[in-house]
Order: structure tokens, then C-alpha cells, then sequence
């Protein structure tokens, strides 16, 4: 037999090591629709709670809005449940291009093409446009996806130190013997929560003769005046070759991702990214419900506005409480601990507040840098992020954190 | 001429230690076990250590522990050819 109790013994130690180490992770259930409050079984199987969430991608507040839902329920009865094949095949509705024209026109770019999840853009964007002649150069803080994508292509490999700009114009300079360059970014960073300096990254890349690659999945929807994005922030609309982003965090919180960008960019795509041509087709329930969310945010700002109130309100007050957060513009608000078991027990604290946050440790962000990942929504009220507050203050009172240097906290709890 | 060893302790600070970041790195400084280096940037020292000496390291003597220190890497070089 192949999974022999001796395999089986090798698996179980190392999952042991895990939990000895504290690193090791336990979901929690939710047992209602995603909102800023949510009712949660933790652990699972023991009884419900209501608790403030601090911790969904919901931006806009979307994920569950009744127009939304509305919507989705129409694509349902117009154009059925899934499309069992993948897009080149019987898997384009009619429904996809207008969803890919709609986004086209939100973005700024020429031309988009769906993918299953961003995840999947990102796997397959890279291998079908670059070769071994080409070099990509990535920001060393870019998502998972990215560099699992980057992996997977025959491009050379290269890195700049997170948003340094003088490193990346020496990597530009080194690399001017390649085919084609492409520069690689986040536009917010989703551990760190910082923007990407996308206007002086677009400066470097027309200087060097450089594509852009912006991952814009924590910023389409809210960043930028009318919530474009990253480049919108930075007033490069136009400028950036590709951009990849998710329909599952503020723009639906479903699933689905696209490929944006230059047309001929995206026709690659369309003839030789991988997960495109061998998975399924974005379910029509999810094109439907996309489809009504950029309906909605193309009308008006205000989601988006209150936000950013509601983001600067927690930013300041997580500072003025002695709390240590990452700078940043983005409704992603990492409060750091530095050391994993306290960001486990600092989260579990504040479930008993009844504020659901995780705690983040390696190998999701470096040994030594573990944190609290808040995240604001549209759908927090003040009355959500003062009590959250207040749960935060007497849990960090508890651990003696507030006010201290992360020296001073590294001392106390280890690295 | 610079030791071997000094020229790779050089580029590994200018290449992988932020600005403001006063972490001691030496020759036995664990790199990649240390969190200085990560697998993902791992790319740009293998590449400037075989443009550097004109070598290919194939990616299968290319791993962390190669990698995990400057006194490791002087080690690898050796197989190359390279001394100091």
C-alpha cells in the first residue's frame, strides 16, 4: 500500500512540528452570508457568535448586497448554472465579452480577457508572453500567484528590493541586453498594505524601454478617485501594459479574475495561457453578478468614499492607541506583532471580543513579521470600528503591547 | 584585488538589506535560513555569481543550502573552478 502508517507517521509529524512551532492554521465557519457582521462557529462545532469581521477582502461592501444578489438570481434563469466546457470551446457567453467590454472600459486598457480567478491570471499571463529571451523583474513583496506565474515561465527571473526604486533602475540597466523587460508589481500590497509607486515605475519603464505588470486585486474598486485602481491613484491610466485583477475581492467577492491590457497582450492570453484554455469557464451566476457591481461603482463614488473615511478613522486611532501599523493609503491595515503565537493568541482574544481578525505568520508573510491583517469595508459603520477599537485597546493592554518599540515587543514575545 | 569572499558578502548586503536594516551579516550569516535571502531572490545572486565567473550552476546544486551562506557559496564556486 502506498500510504503506509510509515507515510503516514512522516505526515503526521511534520503537522505536529507545525502546531509546536505555531504556525499552524485552523478555519473558523461562517455561518451567514459575508457582511460586516457575521455569525461564526469557532471551532467548528461549537456555538454561534455574532462578531464584527476585520478581515474579508469586501472593500465596497458588496459581497452580499441584495442588487447584487438580484442579479446573480437572473443569471441563473437566463443563462443556466455552469457552462461545462472552457471558453474557447461552448464556454463564451454572450454574457463574458460584455463582461470583458465593461471591465475593459473600467480599467482604461484595450482589450480584457475572464479568467477562472486572478490566481489564474497570474499562473498563465507570464508564460504566454515572455520566452527565455525576456527577463521579468518583480517587486520582492508581489502575491504568491505572481511568482508561482513567474515560475512557470522560461523568462529570466530577477527582483528589486520592496517599492526601491533606485534598485529597480539598476535592474533595468543590467537587463537593456534582453529581448523584452517586464517590470512586476503589486499595486497594493496585500500583506503590507502599501501602494506600489506606479508613476515612478512608469517613468523607469519608458526610460528603459520596460512592459508594466500591475496586480491591482486589492485596489480595483476603491483606489483612485473613481475607485479604477492603482494607476488611476497615480495618473497612469493608459500606461500600463498589464493589469490583472480579481472579481472576488471588492468587486463581487465571488470568484473570477482578468488579464487587462494591451490587445495584443490579451489575444496571447487567449491563444496560449494555460488556464485559460484547459479550465472551465467563469460560471454565468458570477458574470451576471459582476456585471451589476461595476454597474454600480460606474454611478457613483460613495462606497468608495466612505471607505476611505472609514479608513483613515482606523488608521489613526489603531496610532494614537500605541498600536504599530504599516504606512499605507489602502484599507489594508497590518497591525504587527511581530512573533506568530501572539498574533494567534492576540486573534483569539479579540474573537472573545467579539471581533473577528486572523493573525498572519510565516510562511504568509517573513519569520518575524507577524501581524494582525485588518482590512475595512464599506459596510463598517462607526459604531463597528469603535467597538472594534475598543476590543483592540484591551487586548493590547492584556499583552502589554501598547506604546512599545518592536524591539521592546520582540523582547517580550521572541521573533 | 578583493578576497572572493569579500566580493559576495558585498553583493549580498547591496542586494538584499533594505535601507535602515542593521542586521549583521558576516560569512557564516545563515542567508536563506536566516530570512535575509528568500528562495524567490535567491535568482539574482546565482545569476551575478555565474555572469560574474562565467559559469552555469545547475539548478539542481543551486539549492538553499548551497546558497546559505558566503563561506557555502565559496565552497560551491570551488567545484567550478573558482578559488579564492
Amino acid at each position: 500500500m502506498a500510504y503506509s502508517n510509515e507515510v503516514r507517521n512522516l505526515f503526521t509529524e511534520q503537522l505536529e512540528e507545525l502546531k509546536a512551532a505555531g504556525l499552524f492554521k485552523e478555519e473558523r465557519a461562517i455561518c451567514a452570508p459575508q457582511d460586516s457582521e457575521i455569525e461564526v462557529e469557532f471551532p467548528i462545532g461549537s456555538q454561534k457568535k455574532k462578531v464584527i469581521n476585520m478581515c474579508a477582502n469586501n472593500y465596497l461592501g458588496l459581497s452580499s448586497h441584495p442588487d447584487v444578489v438580484k442579479a446573480a438570481h437572473d443569471g441563473l434563469e437566463h443563462r443556466g448554472y455552469g457552462m461545462s466546457s472552457v471558453r474557447f470551446i461552448c464556454g463564451t457567453q454572450d454574457i463574458h465579452k460584455e463582461l470583458e467590454r465593461k471591465l475593459t472600459e473600467f480599467l482604461g486598457t484595450e482589450d480584457t480577457i475572464l479568467f477562472p480567478s486572478c490566481m489564474d491570471a497570474n499562473a498563465g499571463v507570464f508564460e504566454a508572453i515572455l520566452t527565455e529571451q525576456d527577463v521579468m523583474i518583480a517587486d520582492r513583496l508581489v502575491h504568491a500567484s505572481i511568482i508561482d506565474g513567474m515560475r512557470l515561465c522560461k523568462a529570466q527571473n530577477d527582483s528589486f528590493k520592496h517599492s526601491d526604486m533606485a534598485h529597480l533602475e539598476q535592474k533595468l540597466q543590467l537587463h537593456q541586453d534582453k529581448r523584452l523587460r517586464m517590470v512586476i508589481t503589486d499595486g497594493a500590497f496585500s500583506m503590507d498594505g502599501d501602494l506600489a509607486k506606479l508613476d515612478k515605475i512608469v517613468e523607469l519603464c519608458e526610460k528603459y524601454n520596460a512592459m508594466v505588470f500591475v496586480d491591482d486585486s486589492h485596489a480595483s474598486g476603491y483606489i483612485g478617485k473613481t475607485g479604477r485602481g492603482t494607476h488611476e491613484h497615480f495618473g497612469v491610466v493608459g500606461k500600463i501594459d498589464i493589469i490583472t485583477t480579481t472579481l472576488g475581492k471588492a468587486l463581487g467577492g465571488a470568484s473570477g479574475g482578468c488579464v487587462s491590457g494591451r490587445k495584443e497582450l490579451v489575444e496571447m492570453c487567449r491563444q496560449k495561457a494555460r488556464p485559460y484554455l484547459f479550465s472551465n469557464t467563469v460560471a454565468p451566476v458570477i458574470v451576471e453578478g459582476a456585471l451589476k457591481v461595476l454597474d454600480i461603482i460606474s454611478k457613483t463614488t460613495e462606497r468608495r468614499d466612505k471607505l476611505e473615511r472609514n479608513t483613515i478613522f482606523w488608521r489613526k486611532s489603531l496610532t494614537e492607541a500605541g498600536f504599530i501599523i504599516k504606512e499605507g493609503e489602502t484599507a489594508i491595515v497590518p497591525v504587527m506583532l511581530f512573533n506568530a503565537k501572539l498574533s494567534q493568541d492576540f486573534a483569539k482574544d479579540l474573537y472573545e471580543e467579539g471581533i473577528y481578525a486572523v493573525g498572519f505568520f510565516f510562511p504568509v508573510v517573513p519569520k518575524g513579521q507577524a501581524r494582525i491583517r485588518t482590512q475595512l469595508s464599506a459596510a463598517h459603520e462607526m459604531h463597528h470600528l469603535e467597538k472594534a477599537l475598543d476590543a483592540f485597546i484591551k487586548v493590547g493592554k492584556k499583552y502589554n503591547i501598547l506604546h512599545k518599540s518592536k524591539q521592546e515587543i520582540i523582547e517580550m514575545y521572541g521573533q | 584585488m578583493a578576497a572572493l569572499k569579500d566580493i559576495i558578502l558585498d553583493y549580498v548586503k547591496n542586494e538584499y538589506l533594505e535601507e535602515g536594516d542593521d542586521r549583521e551579516v558576516s560569512y557564516d550569516t545563515p542567508l536563506i535560513s536566516g530570512g535575509i535571502v528568500d528562495s524567490f531572490s535567491m535568482v539574482s545572486l546565482k545569476v551575478f555569481l555565474e555572469n560574474k565567473y562565467n559559469i552555469q550552476i545547475p539548478d539542481a546544486k543551486a539549492t538553499p543550502e548551497a546558497f546559505d551562506s558566503v563561506n557555502n557559496i565559496v565552497n560551491l564556486l570551488k567545484e567550478f573552478g573558482i578559488n579564492e
